[in-house]
């Protein structure tokens, strides 16, 4: 192998890892309620600079917020079998460079979404705040209610898609990011449960391991029931068609059922199952309210 | 004795259930607009029991099938769809065939969750299931070849006679004495789920 391919092929894997590092799923999942958010406002959404302004400066403030959080749980990373072989905790990329490309991105992102309005940027910049700032490097060692914090930066992006369609912070922004916020923990506490021993290790204070695990299931089926209803009344509050308050009602049914047998009949398939189907719920819901608009 | 119901789900499969999910996603929000309530919510919750059974198919594989809720959950889709048939198309019998769907959900959940004796929970799933199957089956090709309706709307009838296949060959397999090999039976499921429930969205489309 010539020098050139070998420079070419280490590029490639940076590019690799550095896309990993961005977690695309969730960034994807993040960026989809921003846009969602944006279109259930009403606004000309052919206006292509302003749907290009949106979709770049949210895809770069978040997934600078998640390069910035790897780089500063890089040491906790690598004691979590789940996590370990992350590119941060691995040692695969350089610690600095990594906070470099993690504040460029987020500068960038920022600083775009400010650009296109003031407010919007506002909302953006809360996002990328609470989530580095007081969720990874306030509070995640501290407290297992850090996820709170986590949950209200993973919520920012669809109120900063309704406010740049808005203009203004009205009660279905905030009733939508309520929705998200609350969806946040069948994600982030099934995790917690799954990977309890992992978080024990990297002695990272959980929701199991501070209140058990009966008071964790608990807490998913009410904040499940709780996010169906926000995005009820979201879906109603942005003028939904009955059609398709039907389906968010099947699915909300759907999403209560599991919270349910996750209280009466819990299991590890059963977590797994409200995990995944709450990623469903909350994509079928964004879809909807696109097409709604549509 | 029952059997366990455990096969890794394909790829395929994983594609038709999710196309069984968009297909009653769309019956749900904009296939069933304009009909009076009482079809609207039966046939919500029937294609609503289908897009979440098909969803969890996709997550659990059909794992899922081994758990005794299946089976009274899935009575909620014959007797739904039924339900909203005759509604809609036989007003003498409204009253009547709703006491005798909410009844025969009423009794096929009591005989499945509390101690049954005997052959009790069969003989009441086998009468549940085999009145709204035969409504299902019948009602629509009846109304069709009398020209009471359109005759594409006989796919309905066709559904029926689908869901009643794969019921079938389901419940022989749980109980132990398979129509079919396992492997065929699970891998042919996903295929009748799909063709049965296009023949509902496009039948339903002429009712």
């Amino acid at each position: 192998m010539t020098t050139a391919q070998s420079s070419i092929k280490n590029r490639q894997s940076k590019i690799k890892y550095y896309w990993s590092l961005t977690k695309p799923l969730q960034t994807g999942l993040l960026l989809a309620t921003g846009v969602a958010g944006y279109m259930s406002a009403r606004c000309p959404i052919s206006s292509i600079p302003t749907n290009l302004g949106l979709v770049i400066s949210l895809f770069l403030s978040i997934a600078g917020s998640t390069v910035l959080n790897m780089w500063w749980d890089r040491d906790i990373d690598a004691r979590m079998g789940r996590t370990q072989h992350r590119a941060t905790s691995a040692g695969l990329v350089d610690g600095n460079e990594v906070l470099r490309v993690g504040l460029l991105l987020s500068v960038i992102g920022v600083g775009w979404a400010v650009a296109m309005d003031a407010l919007y940027g506002l909302v953006v910049f809360a996002g990328l705040f609470f989530d580095v700032v007081v969720y990874s490097i306030w509070l995640k060692r501290r407290t297992c209610w850090s996820i709170v914090w986590g949950g209200i930066s993973g919520a920012m992006p669809i109120l900063a898609g309704r406010v740049l369609g808005l203009g203004s912070i009205d009660w279905i922004g905030l009733t939508l990011a309520l929705g998200v916020l609350l969806w946040i923990p069948t994600h982030t506490l099934t995790f917690s449960m799954k990977f309890a021993k992992d978080y024990a290790a990297a002695c990272v204070p959980t929701f199991p391991s501070t209140y058990g695990m009966e008071a964790t299931r608990a807490t998913i089926a009410i904040s499940s029931v709780l996010a169906a209803i926000a995005m009820i009344v979201a879906g109603y509050g942005i003028g939904m068609e009955w059609g398709f308050l039907r389906l968010l009602g099947v699915l909300s049914a759907g999403l209560l059922m599991l919270a349910f047998a996750i209280t009466f009949k819990p299991s590890e398939r059963v977590n797994f199952g409200l995990f995944k189907y709450a990623s469903v719920y909350m994509l079928a819901a964004m879809i909807l309210v696109v097409l709604e608009v549509m | 004795m029952t059997y366990k119901i455990a096969m890794k789900i394909s790829p395929l499969a994983r594609v038709l259930l999710l196309l069984t999910g968009i297909l009653a996603a769309y019956q749900i929000s904009a296939g069933i607009d304009g009909f009076g309530i009482v079809p609207i919510i039966a046939y919500t919750i029937g294609f609503g029991v289908l897009l979440v059974a098909g969803i969890l198919l996709i997550i659990w594989g059909f794992e899922v099938l081994d758990s005794p809720v299946v089976v009274i959950v899935s009575t909620a889709i014959p007797l739904s769809l039924a339900t909203g048939l005759v509604w809609q198309n036989l007003a003498s019998l409204r009253t009547p065939y709703l006491i005798l769907a909410i009844g025969g959900f009423l009794a096929v959940t009591l005989t499945r969750s509390l101690p049954t004796p005997g052959k009790i929970p069969t003989v009441v799933l086998a009468i549940v299931h085999g009145i709204a199957g035969m409504t299902i089956f019948l009602l629509p090709i009846i109304f069709s070849v009398q020209g009471k309706t359109h005759p594409m709307f006989s796919l309905v009838g066709v559904g029926g006679a689908l869901i009643g296949l794969g019921g079938l060959s389901l419940s022989f397999l749980k109980a132990g004495k398979p129509i079919l090999s396992k492997e065929l039976i699970l891998k042919i499921l996903p295929v009748i789920l799909f063709l049965m429930t296009l023949c509902f969205v496009v039948g339903f489309g002429y009712g």
